[in-house]
């Protein structure tokens, strides 16, 4: 009897980590450091924490990467599917386990999702025949039948996700990982991709393991346990709710979810026993009096802008060599001193908006108007006297290797005496907190760090206005904080004006007042953050999503933007204190 | 966006053929107007490959930047070959027919004339080819057809790949350059030409960097789904080798032979009309 159980315990576990440990041989620590866990089969785990946590090293040893591809020295057993993974190595691994990497194109390797689908049946060497009636099938399982031609560069961010669900069930795997599926796409498609998850693990009955710093989003559809790593440790093991009643959160550096936030700015206290996982599991009862209460304070009072225009975009529009209809006829006014949005679906023709308005790009018709003169013949480098940009990632922007020659580099191509650019380079690395580190390499800085020195590298030739993409994307709650207060106090400080281009609403919520929203190159709405987050019809055709702040106003009803004005009252307090 | 010499997808009776014919037919087709200096027959294949464009549907602004260069080039091939070697078609044909002479050294006759410009036709009878195969070709079923003619798959699907993030590099290296253009940095014909190959260089860490990235990132994309397990793998874009393969195999066959034969019918690779 006694021998049957345990067979059958041990039968029903998918991966178990026993005093486990893992350091890359690149570093003298270790990156997982002794790890006891037991994921069963069937069971939804979601795996949480900071950059560097090692929550992505934890993936790594699961599907074989580390120790095969990244090398390093593993102590400690780990077992998949009963097997010894050591033994496995990365092709063994993939019998057990499907990985789904972040949603970024690099993931396609396909020229057509139908490729991309029969890959893994490709390198099985699986008859061409089968091999199209299996893609087929598996096609048709997630709905995208009629795309198998397509070129995935074609497909939206929805569809692109199904195919790479498809490309990595067609081999019957037992256990899906999920290595931060929610880190490239815009929140409609994220809560798509989650929901999407959700329905295949309940249908199919297989192990989930979801890798995700974005707590709120990847608890949409809930999970029975949430791993929080920091430092190489599992700090908690706990159902959602527990640990979002708890203080783990904040402590090792993870955005609670918003709504979370509101009931403890109402005072609130937030217990286990409130299903605490998603806005709508949440038992509000005996929370509404207090919720009410805070929420009927608010000033609803915004803060004003300079009414002194800076930018003017007057009905501008602009076509694509392939036809392809980017912008058209956009207009809006940026004041002086602002701090704005814009925000859109991917596709909708944000970045296309900021490179006409750095002159990237010519417009077809329309003009661009810079503090009341037309600069719309402009080139690119007289432009930049007035506007700079950044690029998403810093290091595509780096050329230098020491951070004074990256600083200075715009200053010397335009000829300026050489005691000039070192008083300059050095006030600029000053304002931007980098004054210690000036004569550091450029290598040696964390990447939060290499984003103000590309910005530290625009500021230095003093441009009026500053335009960032996508500022924040891919950052834990740490470095986007850390990312978010420098742009905040640079705006409050020195008066620039800062255009943000985001998918982002947490960062729309916190630091901005305006956003402008586009869909289709379409503009659709301009106005408060707060207004538009509680305007149905932008958010439905921008592919926003409601926040949970929305909801919870629904559930009290109350006018969402009452609710979420009041919010954004709260926050900015927080922020300022 | 349209990116430089990448394939395009469009439907034809070329794009259909076979990855391995077009291969075939490349090489045939390269050596055969690499041998011939017979300007009667490189005409014959100049007018065969313009037709074979034609039938692709690939349209002429789609290579314009490739084929102007492709141009440039083959100008500069013709004026070196006159500075360095001003008699060589004399001494081919054997007569001399002076049109006018510039110096001692250099004079210009009609046989240099007619030798040079039977090189540069040479040189344009494998264009268009070459072309087609790089246009019609999907990397992918590159990849399968170099594997078919016995190359390892690693290094055929590596071929493929390279070929395929050419255009993602291509607008990775426009978006890079924009960026460091609104800081300032010269890189339009405004710039001295030095300082715009300075410039120039100066971007490639990033680039670099960025592709490094990105080759991490699809290899390991690839290991997680078995790519390398077995000595072998199927491909799902393989094309069957079909009638039309055949056909056009034939033909080009029969056509280079023809050529060959043709050239050296009088026992040299020249044609003379000076005789």
């Amino acid at each position: 009897m006694g021998n049957i159980e345990k067979a059958s315990a041990s039968d029903n576990i998918a991966v178990k980590f026993k005093d486990f440990s893992f350091r890359y041989n690149s570093q003298k620590e270790p990156t997982l450091k002794n790890i006891s866990l037991t994921i069963n089969k069937g069971e939804k785990v979601l795996v949480i924490g900071p950059s560097g946590s090692g929550k992505s090293t934890f993936g790594h040893c699961i599907n074989g990467l580390a120790p095969h591809s990244y090398k390093g020295e593993v102590t400690g057993t780990l077992e998949v599917m009963g097997k010894e993974a050591s033994e496995l190595g990365i092709f063994g691994a993939s019998e057990y386990v499907g990985t789904v990497l972040q949603d970024s194109d690099c993931q396609f390797i396909g020229l057509t999702a139908g490729e991309d689908i029969a890959f893994a049946m490709e390198n099985e060497c699986v008859e061409t025949g089968t091999m199209r009636q299996r893609v087929l099938a598996a096609a048709i399982s997630v709905d995208m039948d009629k795309f198998l031609a397509s070129n995935p560069f074609q497909l939206s961010g929805g569809q692109k996700q199904r195919v790479s669900l498809a490309g990595v069930m067609v081999n019957e795997v037992d256990i899906l990982l999920f290595d931060e599926p929610l880190a490239n796409l815009d929140p409609a498609t994220g809560k798509y991709a989650i929901e999407l998850i959700d329905d295949l693990q309940k249908q199919s009955g297989k192990t989930v393991i979801i890798i995700e710093h974005r707590l709120e989003d990847a608890l949409h559809r809930g999970a029975d346990r949430v791993i929080l790593f920091d430092d190489g440790r599992i700090v908690a093991d706990l159902p959602p709710s527990e640990l979002l009643a708890g203080s783990l959160l904040e402590k090792h550096g993870i955005r609670e979810p918003l709504f979370i936030s509101a009931l403890k700015m109402a005072g609130c206290g937030v217990r286990a026993e409130d299903n605490l996982q998603n806005i709508a599991s949440l038992s509000i009862e005996a929370h509404k009096e207090k919720l009410l209460g805070w929420a009927g304070r608010g000033t609803g009072r915004t803060k004003q802008a300079a009414e002194q225009d800076l930018l003017e975009v007057r009905d501008l529009a602009f076509k694509y060599k392939s036809g392809t209809r980017a912008i058209k006829d956009i207009s809006f006014s940026v004041k002086k001193g602002e701090m704005l949005a814009v925000i859109g679906k991917n596709g909708a023709g944000k970045s296309t908006l900021s490179k006409l308005i750095c002159g990237m790009e010519r417009p077809d018709s329309g003009s661009i108007i810079f503090e009341g003169r037309d600069i719309t013949r402009d080139t690119i480098k007289e432009r930049s006297l007035r506007i700079g940009f950044a690029m998403q990632n810093p290091n595509h922007m780096i050329c230098k290797t020491m951070i004074m020659d990256e600083v200075s580099l715009g200053l010397k191509a335009r000829k300026i005496a050489d005691d000039i650019i070192k008083d300059r380079v050095e006030e600029t690395l000053r304002i931007c907190g980098l004054y210690p580190f000036r004569n550091w390499p450029v290598a040696a800085l964390s990447y939060g760090q290499k984003k103000r020195v590309t910005i530290a590298s625009i500021l230095v030739l003093e441009p009026k206005m500053l335009i960032l993409d996508e500022p924040t994307a891919g950052q834990d709650h740490k470095h986007y904080t850390e990312i978010m207060e420098f742009l905040k106090e640079l705006n409050e400080r020195s008066g620039i004006t800062i255009m943000m281009i985001t998918h982002d609403m947490h960062l729309a919520i916190e630091y901005t007042n305006r956003a402008i929203v586009l869909s289709d190159g379409i503009k659709i709405a301009d106005d408060t953050v707060a207004a538009i987050l509680s305007n149905e019809e932008a958010i439905n055709s921008a592919n926003l999503k409601k926040t949970s702040l929305y909801d919870l106003a629904i559930r009290l009803e109350l006018e969402p933007e009452l609710l979420i004005q009041r919010f954004i009252e709260d926050e900015g307090v927080k922020f300022h204190l | 966006m349209s990116a430089l010499l990448s394939y395009i997808r469009v439907d034809s009776p070329i794009h259909r053929l076979n990855g391995a014919t077009k291969l075939i037919i490349f090489l045939v087709w390269s050596l055969t107007g690499m041998i011939s200096l017979d300007a009667r027959v490189l005409v014959i294949m100049l007018i065969t490959g313009i037709t074979a464009f034609r039938i692709s549907r690939i349209k002429f602004r789609d290579i314009a930047f490739v084929f102007t260069f492709i141009s440039m080039f083959l100008l500069l091939n013709f004026i070196t070959i006159y500075l360095f070697s001003p008699e060589e078609g004399v001494q081919i044909y054997g007569t001399r027919h002076v049109l006018f002479s510039i110096s001692q050294r250099y004079t210009v006759t009609l046989e240099q004339l007619f030798y040079e410009l039977t090189v540069t036709l040479k040189y344009y009878t494998v264009v268009p080819v070459a072309l087609l195969f790089v246009l019609t070709t999907d990397p992918s079923e590159f990849a399968s057809s170099l594997n078919r003619l016995g190359i390892s798959y690693k290094v055929s699907y590596a071929v493929a790949l390279a070929l395929r993030y050419i255009p993602d590099i291509q607008t990775e290296f426009k978006n890079i350059s924009h960026a460091q253009q609104a800081r300032g940095i010269d890189l339009s014909r405004k710039a001295k030409p030095w300082t715009r190959l300075k410039n120039m260089l100066a971007i490639l860490m990033p680039l670099i960097f960025s592709s490094l990235d990105r080759i991490t990132v699809i290899a390991n994309a690839m290991e997680l789904r078995n790519f390398g397990k077995k000595k072998k793998r199927t491909w799902y874009s393989a094309r069957p080798f079909g009638r039309n393969d055949a056909g056009a195999l034939i033909f080009v066959l029969l056509l280079s032979a023809a050529v060959i034969i043709f050239t050296f019918y009088d026992g040299t690779r020249h044609y003379n009309p000076f005789l």
